[in-house]
């Protein structure tokens, strides 16, 4: 019975980081903008197509296919930003506009990737070959295999990086200074458009990434795999206090371990159900997020 | 200008009395099949034999000497789309009979529409109980899920040199063809002195099962029963044995795709079996001929859904025969009439309730993940 509780638990850890890695992406671009860019999760898909292109047609490696698949998101959304989102900010259009044009992408590269690649899911390659930790296994009786902590980790090293860019660095600060006061920004001296850029094509990035790690991990694509992990992204970034970084991580692994225990021990058909009423609650209570604080808002 | 649009609607007016008069020479048939979309190679396999058995019959000079004209749209497996699909043929193509949707729950949302025009519907694949209840239009080419979930309980039991004694389910909660197999496996599990030990779901478009497997691996059981179509059950299969659940994984003939190889990893596919129509390594001389004209045509061996579609077709066209002319309501009476015919999947006798009496295959995989023969179990008599 413990076996199996630590078994799930790290079950939950592997599907949480995927969770965390989309989160990630959502959160950065809403504590820069305030704009929940809902095209999010099909930029994620996207990544995964070209990561899935560049490793079955190229026959590339895992590194030169990762860093393709993250250049290819990048540019998309930038043009993204570039052609649906800047408009309306240049025009200082409402709030909702943003939010609906973004839904709307996200509709259009969906059926985009519906028309291209077909609604038909692909498998994909088995660059990374599975191994399963025998010592441990023998050890603990727990399942752990590399793919797990591949995920996990670069998930993890993705935070770090993410939190040392907006922290640490030049266009971090210029980040930071857009998030807090973009007119004052400006005056100051700082690029706004560029800044804009920048923080979807890092967003973009990491959206790639767990694309890509994703067809490796479940070995199945299709056009509409970034619907429901896009959604629960963004459900586990509110949870962890949207806007702040290592908040997407805690409320994405939340929600994984949520989602596993409760079709562990209560019953599978109510997963998705019990999962989102427990995060409700935590909703109930803090408002703001677990990491969030209620009336400063920051990247 | 409007004396030009008005020229436009007479001319458009004339060509489609004209087409209307010259269609009324072919036997309209429509099939209603998803192309692509999460079972495409289901589809596209059904859509093979269709259209070379439609073209057997008209290269024959067709059926009451007049040749069938098929309708071809894609439902992408989804069940708005079939129900619009079955409208439209109905509606705009007029069609005498409809072929298809290729699953159950996709037949489930175009079958009423057909039940209300008293538009014969035969779908080649549906196994779930409930499509032929739907009413008295609507018919099927292939056995029903109480039979195939029988047969792989029963295969369970005692078909694999020992006995199992306890079984574990993993059903898809939102699809009525995952849920009906399970029900009939657990049924007849329980019947012949087994214990079913943990009963799983998940939701369609799930990709993770490692909470479900991983306690069923904590129940142990002897065999694991995964009723799903092949885009889910490859993950699951994969996943499973990743958690090192080791023990025989059955299915029905959802598993029937080359994709579930890729998808679940062919070594992975060892001591996996489940129950399907048809073998295309059969030695009886209807699946030989049917087995070298696919070659022939497509350069593939044919599936089950390939033999399936097809077989639907000469169904149909056996019944419009005996109808003696292209009238809906004739040839319903006639399908519901159909008897021993000697077809590719089996012979062919409709019972009262208008599905098939036919024998089930079970099939295994060998180290490469190629379907191999196990066994051929025949319907009970009753």
């Amino acid at each position: 019975m413990i076996t199996e509780i630590f078994q799930q638990i790290i079950n939950g850890i592997a599907l949480g980081s995927i969770y965390a890695l989309i989160a990630l992406g959502y959160t950065m671009v809403y504590g820069i903008l305030r704009l929940i860019n809902f095209a999010h999760g099909d930029i994620y898909m996207v990544g995964a197509y070209a990561g899935y292109f560049a490793i079955a047609s190229f026959k590339w490696g895992i590194l030169p296919s990762f860093i393709f698949a993250m250049l290819i998101c990048a540019m998309l959304g930038m043009s993204i930003e570039r052609f649906a989102y800047r408009p309306l900010r240049l025009r200082n259009a409402p709030r909702i506009a943003a939010l609906t044009t973004a839904i709307g992408v996200s509709f259009l590269l969906e059926n985009l990737g519906i028309i291209f690649w077909t609604p038909t899911p692909r498998a994909f390659p088995q660059i990374i070959p599975l191994k399963i930790y025998q010592g441990i296994y023998e050890r603990f009786g727990i399942i752990v295999n590399n793919r797990q902590l591949v995920i996990i980790s670069v998930s993890i090293a993705l935070m770090l990086l993410l939190q040392f860019i907006v922290n640490k660095t030049k266009i971090g600060m210029a980040m930071r200074a857009v998030s807090f006061d973009r007119e004052t920004a400006w005056m100051m001296g700082v690029n706004i458009d560029y800044v804009i850029s920048f923080t979807f094509a890092i967003g973009s990035m990491l959206a790639a990434a767990g694309g890509v790690l994703v067809g490796i991990y479940f070995n199945r694509i299709d056009p509409l795999m970034g619907v429901m992990p896009g959604v629960k992204a963004f459900v586990a970034a509110v949870l962890g206090g949207i806007g702040i970084i290592p908040g997407a991580m805690v409320g994405g692994f939340i929600l994984g371990i949520a989602e596993i225990l409760v079709s562990a021990f209560i019953a599978s058909s109510y997963r998705d159900a019990i999962a989102f009423a427990i995060l409700i609650i935590i909703l109930l209570v803090k408002p703001s997020g677990i990491f969030g604080t209620a009336t400063r808002e920051k990247v | 200008m409007k004396r030009v649009f008005l020229m436009l609607l007479v001319v458009s007016l004339i060509i489609s009395g004209v087409t209307s008069v010259y269609g009324a020479e072919t036997i309209k048939v429509g099939l209603i099949t998803p192309l692509t979309g999460p079972i495409a190679t289901f589809g596209q396999s059904v859509e093979k034999g269709v259209r070379m058995a439609v073209d057997e019959i008209n290269a024959k000079g067709g059926v009451l000497g007049m040749k069938i004209e098929l309708f071809v749209e894609d439902n992408q497996a989804k069940a708005e789309e079939s129900a619009n699909i079955a409208r439209k043929f109905i509606e705009q193509n007029k069609v005498v009979a409809i072929l298809g949707p290729v699953i159950s729950s996709n037949t489930l949302a175009a079958a009423p529409i057909a039940q209300q025009s008293k538009v014969p519907l035969l779908s080649p694949t549906a196994t779930n109980p409930r499509v032929t209840q739907v009413g008295n239009y609507i018919f099927r080419a292939c056995f029903v899920d109480d039979f195939q979930g029988t047969v792989m309980a029963r295969f369970a039991r005692t078909g694999l040199g020992k006995r199992l004694n306890t079984a574990a389910i993993l059903y898809e909660k939102t699809s009525d063809y995952s849920i009906g197999l399970a029900k009939y496996f657990k049924e007849t599990f329980i019947s012949l002195g087994g214990k079913i030990v943990a009963e799983e779901s998940f939701s369609s478009g799930d990709q993770d099962f490692s909470a479900q497997l991983t306690k069923i691996k904590g129940k142990n059981p002897d065999v694991l029963y995964v009723p799903s179509y092949y885009d889910t059950a490859g993950l699951i299969i994969k996943q499973a044995r990743e958690l090192g659940i080791n023990v025989p994984i059955l299915g029905g003939d959802g598993f029937d795709s080359p994709q579930l190889a890729e998808l679940a990893g062919k070594e992975n596919l060892k001591n996996c079996y489940f129950s399907g129509h048809f073998f295309a390594g059969s030695k009886s001389p209807e699946v030989r001929t049917f087995v070298a004209n696919y070659k022939k045509r497509y350069n593939a061996v044919p599936d089950m859904l390939a033999a399936l579609g097809y077989d639907a077709v000469y169904m149909l066209a056996d019944a419009i025969k005996r109808a003696g002319k292209v009238d809906r309501d004739a040839i319903r009476d006639a399908l519901a009439n159909t008897k021993n015919l000697k077809l590719v999947t089996g012979t062919i006798t409709l019972d009262e309730n208008r599905n098939p009496k036919k024998s089930a295959v079970i099939v295994g995989f060998d180290s490469n993940g190629n379907q191999v023969y196990k066994t051929t179990v025949n319907p009970p008599k009753k």
